[in-house]
C-alpha cells in the first residue's frame, strides 16, 4: 500500500520514520496509548512534561470541554526527572521511535539543572517547554518575552548536548520575535504552539471552570491561528519546527508542512480518537498517493 | 481493552432524564465497577464521556446514565441500530474475587446503576448483599437489584417512596463485613467516615471529568494517602481509607 511515499523526516540529525509525534502531555510515556495500538509506528513521542522535581500538579477541574476543542489545566503533574530517567526511559525505549524529553521548570535554575540531568541520560532530544500556561510561577513567563527566553535557552544550551527543541507559546509578546531570539540562543529546533491561555466560566457557581482562572486552550478551535504562527515562524528562522495546534487530520497535517513545518505534534485528537496517531498515519500515505506527494518534504514551505 | 463501533441496541428513557443504553459489547470480560467512555459523534465534540457499567451479558453492555450535557443529549438521541464508539473496559472495578461474607452496597442517584452489575457478582461469587438506594424522587433500577439482593432499602429526599430522608440513615456498617458505595462525594464521605468508625472496610468508587480515560493525560488525578492516582486507571474504585477528602 506504500506506493513510495516517502514520510521519513531528519530534525538536528535525528531520523524520524515519519514526522508524526505525540504532543507532550496528552501521551504519558506511551505505555498507555501502546495498550491500544503500536505507538512504535508514530515517529516520536515527546514525554509528560517533567520538572526538576516531581509535582502534584493543579488542584480543581482539569479538563473542560469547549467548542471544537477544550482547556486543561493539568498544572505539569509528573514523577520528576529523576524517576523518568530511572524507569521512563525505559518505558520509552521499548518503542523504538525518537524519544522526546519534555521539560517544564519554574525558575532558571531548575531549567539547568534539569537539562543537565536529562542531557545525560538516554534520550534522543530535549524538548524545552517555556510555555506551560499552567504554571503559576514562572512557566509562562519564560514564553511570554523573547529576552527572557533568549537567556534561558542560552543557559540550558550551556549544560545540554543533545539536540534541543524549545516549544513555545503562543500567548507570546510576538512569536517571531520570540523564535529567532531562541533560535539565536542555541535552539536545534522549535515546536509550536503550546495551548492558547483562555477561560471558562460556570455560570451557576458564578465562578471560574479552573482554580487559576486561565487554562490552556486547545484542539480544532486553535488550529488557523496555530497555522497561521507556523507559517510566520517558518517564514524567519532556519531551524526545523514542529507544527502543533489542532492537528486532527491528515490534511491537517499537510497543511502544516505547507506551512513550513518539518514534522508534526498530535496532541488533543488523541482524546477524540485514542487511535488517532496510527489512523492519521495510514491517511497521510493514501493523501500523498492521491496528491501525487513521493516525499513529503517536498512540499514544506510551499506556501 | 479495545476502542471499537458498536451498534445501538435500545436506548429508553426510565425516570426524567435518566436513560438506559444497551450497546453489544465487543470487548473483554467486564469487571464489577468499570466503566467505558463513549461517543456517538466523530469530531463534533472533542472528549469521549466516561460512564459505568450498569449491566453485562456476553453479548450486551447496559450503561444508565443521566443527560447532564451536550455529550450526553446526543448519546440519549441514538436509536436503534445507530452506531458509536466505545473505549474500554477501562478502570480496575471492585475486587469482587476476595469480598466474602455479608456486603453492603450503597447507591445514590446515578451511583447506583454500577452497583448492580457490582451486586450480581458478589452474589455469584458466594457473598450475602444488601442494597441501599437512595434516589431524589423517582424510583430506577430497583428490580434489577432484586435477584442479587437478600434485602433492597429504599430512600427518597421527600419520602414519595420508601425511607424519607439520607439513606445512610439506614445503614448499620457493623452488620456487614464490607461495604461498597458509589453516588455524590457527600454520601460516600458520609459512608466513609460511619464505616471508619466501626472498622468496617468500604470502598468508594469515584466519579471525575476525564479526558484520556486510560491514564495518560492525569486530567482526572486525585490526591490519595499513598499520593496522587489517577481515577480512570487506579480507580474509580479506592478503599476509602486511601482517600484524603
Amino acid at each position: 500500500m506504500d506506493k513510495n511515499v516517502t514520510l521519513s523526516v531528519e530534525i538536528a540529525g535525528v531520523p524520524f520514520k515519519n514526522p508524526l509525534v505525540a504532543a507532550s502531555g496528552t501521551f504519558g510515556f506511551g505505555g498507555e496509548y501502546d495498550e491500544l495500538y503500536d505507538v512504535g509506528c508514530l515517529g516520536g513521542i515527546s514525554s509528560k512534561g517533567l520538572t526538576l522535581h516531581p509535582k502534584d500538579g493543579n488542584e480543581g477541574i482539569r479538563v473542560w470541554e469547549t467548542a471544537s476543542g477544550m482547556m486543561n489545566s493539568v498544572g505539569l503533574q509528573n514523577p520528576g526527572i529523576d524517576e523518568f530517567i530511572d524507569t521512563g526511559i525505559a518505558q520509552m525505549r521499548q518503542f523504538g521511535n525518537v524519544l522526546i524529553a519534555n521539560m517544564g521548570g519554574h525558575s532558571m535554575e531548575d531549567y539547568v539543572a534539569g537539562a543537565a540531568k536529562l542531557s545525560n541520560a538516554d534520550i534522543d532530544m530535549l524538548e524545552l517547554n517555556i510555555s506551560c500556561p499552567n504554571v503559576k510561577s514562572g512557566g509562562m513567563a519564560f514564553g511570554i518575552k523573547a529576552e527572557v527566553a533568549r537567556e534561558v535557552v542560552k543557559a540550558v544550551r550551556d549544560v545540554c548536548h543533545k539536540p534541543l527543541i524549545v516549544k513555545l507559546s503562543p500567548n507570546a509578546e510576538n512569536i517571531v520575535d520570540m523564535a529567532m531570539a531562541c533560535e539565536d540562543a542555541g535552539a536545534d529546533a522549535l515546536s509550536l504552539v503550546n495551548t492558547f491561555q483562555a477561560m471558562a466560566i460556570d455560570i451557576h457557581k458564578r465562578k471560574p471552570v479552573f482554580n487559576n482562572v486561565y487554562a490552556g486552550l486547545s484542539g480544532a478551535a486553535i488550529k488557523p491561528i496555530a497555522l497561521r504562527m507556523v507559517h510566520a515562524v517558518c517564514q524567519k528562522v532556519r531551524v526545523p519546527v514542529f507544527g502543533m495546534g489542532g492537528v486532527y487530520t491528515a490534511e491537517d497535517v499537510l497543511e502544516f508542512v505547507m506551512a513550513g513545518a518539518t514534522a508534526v505534534q498530535i496532541g488533543t485528537v488523541n482524546f477524540n480518537n485514542p487511535l488517532a496517531g496510527r489512523d492519521i498515519l495510514d491517511a497521510l500515505v493514501r493523501l500523498c498517493q492521491q496528491e501525487g506527494i513521493s516525499n513529503i518534504s517536498e512540499v514544506r514551505g510551499v506556501c | 481493552m479495545r476502542y471499537f463501533e458498536s451498534r445501538v441496541i435500545a436506548n429508553q428513557r426510565v425516570a426524567d432524564d435518566i436513560f438506559v443504553l444497551q450497546v453489544e459489547r465487543n470487548s473483554a470480560e467486564v469487571a464489577a465497577g468499570q466503566f467505558y467512555m463513549l461517543k456517538s459523534w466523530d469530531k463534533e465534540l472533542t472528549l469521549m464521556r466516561p460512564v459505568s457499567v450498569f449491566k453485562a451479558d456476553e453479548s450486551v453492555l447496559w450503561f444508565m446514565y443521566r443527560v447532564v450535557g451536550s455529550g450526553t443529549s446526543r448519546i440519549s438521541a441514538l436509536m436503534p441500530g445507530d452506531k458509536m464508539r466505545l473505549l474500554g473496559p477501562c478502570g480496575n472495578g471492585y475486587p469482587c474475587d476476595a469480598l466474602k461474607g455479608r456486603i453492603a452496597v450503597v447507591g445514590g442517584g446515578l451511583g447506583i446503576p454500577p452497583l448492580c452489575e457490582t451486586a450480581k457478582t458478589l452474589k455469584a461469587r458466594g457473598a450475602t448483599v444488601d442494597a441501599y438506594l437512595g434516589f431524589r424522587d423517582a424510583l430506577f433500577a430497583v428490580e434489577d437489584f432484586e435477584p442479587h439482593c437478600e434485602n433492597i432499602f429504599i430512600s427518597t429526599e421527600k419520602g414519595e417512596e420508601g425511607y424519607r430522608g439520607f439513606i445512610t440513615d439506614l445503614l448499620s456498617p457493623e452488620n456487614y463485613d464490607t461495604v461498597i458505595t458509589c453516588g455524590p462525594e457527600v454520601m460516600m464521605r458520609k459512608v466513609a467516615s460511619m464505616c471508619a468508625m466501626t472498622d468496617t472496610r468500604c470502598y468508594c468508587s469515584l466519579e471525575h471529568r476525564m479526558a484520556c480515560g486510560i491514564g495518560a493525560c492525569l486530567g482526572c488525578s486525585i490526591r490519595t494517602k499513598s499520593g496522587m492516582r489517577r481515577v480512570c486507571k487506579d480507580g474509580p474504585v479506592f478503599l476509602s481509607s486511601e482517600l484524603e477528602w
